[in-house]
């Protein structure tokens, strides 16, 4: 629904923009370029699309996301200390993150809305616990190794070296998921006390 | 350095298969038939949102909002322009795709703008989305102060985002 309000809203600060700057004509031609262009973006990373679903979906049925999940226990067992006793509850949380790094956003999903039910609490089962805040957190900051849709983009525009910019999304994602989570520490914190 | 990386990965990916006697022609082709499916689900939102991006486009609009935000965004270091993407980011996916390959076009995918754009969408996520399909599905309803603490980590992309931009490409 929120996205009916925020396409009508578009429409309507274009009729009003035009209104000022007398451009009616070029967005009513803009409706046809633009309908075209979704199409032409569309059809342009198609091929990266289907490369890299491809390459998740091989890098998950060759163990990797086992092995990445034994890298990231360490860092789960910091965040998410409350699933050491529920072994189905890691496995849902690893598989989560795993997916996400892989860049296979259709497999994350089903797998977080697991392990959020599963972090319910019995006595409190509508509330966010500070674990499930994290999980949150560290799914919106987008974590993945291959941000393949952009570089896609990228690469339809023309662009030499679409995955040049690797290195600055790793270091962008990292930080904004620590600032995340250390905000959501102190939140939590604050939260108990108050 | 950077270069190596995608080869690497794809290579990498196809030899561990090799060596657990799986078949990873077998396993791409499963994925990437997936990968269609995933393109027909993109394709219907980016002509409705890239339809109402251009008439916005058009009508000087966005020129205007990026005008009235500019002051907001230059104290945090973001470049102006892209303030419809960061508006719209944290709500839609879709949307935010269709808005940054716009921007990436006007200024082209090599400008400081283009890039900052491409970082920015490859860093964040849109993040009521996931709360809501998330919680939503899960029945939370006391979500505390989990958009909170989301929302500070998107800003804190935005803001990476523009710092790496020009640390790593200017």
């Amino acid at each position: 629904m929120i996205l009916g309000w925020i396409w009508t809203l578009i429409v309507f600060l274009s009729i009003l923009f035009s209104v000022f700057t007398g451009k009616i004509n070029e967005v009513s031609a803009a409706t046809a370029h633009g309908a075209q262009a979704g199409v032409t973006a569309a059809i342009g990373i198609a091929g990266s699309i289907c490369l890299w679903s491809g390459v998740g979906n091989l890098m998950d049925k060759t163990g990797l996301t086992g092995l990445l999940a034994k890298l990231l226990r360490p860092l789960l067992n910091l965040l998410f200390p409350g699933t050491k006793k529920d072994p189905q509850l890691r496995k849902d949380l690893s598989a989560n993150i795993c997916a996400n790094i892989l860049g296979l956003g259709n497999a994350a999903t089903p797998m977080g809305i697991k392990a959020v039910k599963g972090m319910r609490l019995p006595h409190r089962p509508h509330m966010a616990t500070d674990e499930m805040c994290r999980l949150i957190v560290l799914n919106t900051a987008s974590i993945q190794l291959i941000p393949a849709n952009v570089a896609a983009v990228r690469a339809s525009l023309g662009c030499a070296a679409p995955f040049d910019i690797l290195p600055a999304v790793w270091l962008t994602s990292i930080t904004s998921a620590t600032v995340g989570l250390t905000a959501a520490w102190c939140m939590g914190k604050l939260c108990r006390n108050g | 350095m950077a270069d190596y990386i995608v080869p690497l990965v794809l290579f990498a990916a196809a030899a561990l298969a090799l060596g657990k006697k799986e078949d990873p022609y077998r396993h791409m082709l499963d994925g990437a038939a997936d990968g269609l499916n995933l393109l027909a689900s993109i394709l219907p939102p980016l002509v409705l949102l890239l339809t109402a991006v251009t008439m916005l486009r058009a009508s000087g609009g966005i020129e205007l909002i990026s005008r009235f935000c500019a002051p907001v965004f230059q104290f945090f270091g973001i470049p102006p322009e892209t303030a419809i993407l960061v508006l719209v980011r944290p709500l839609s996916g879709s949307a935010a795709l269709a808005v940054g390959a716009e921007l990436m076009a006007e200024h082209g995918p090599d400008s400081l703008i283009g890039r900052t754009v491409a970082i920015m969408l490859g860093s964040t996520e849109t993040t009521f989305y996931t709360i809501s399909v998330y919680f939503g599905a899960a029945g939370i309803r006391k979500t505390r102060y989990t958009a909170a603490a989301a929302l500070l980590a998107d800003l804190t992309g935005f803001i990476m985002a523009s710092l790496t931009a020009r640390l790593f490409f200017n």
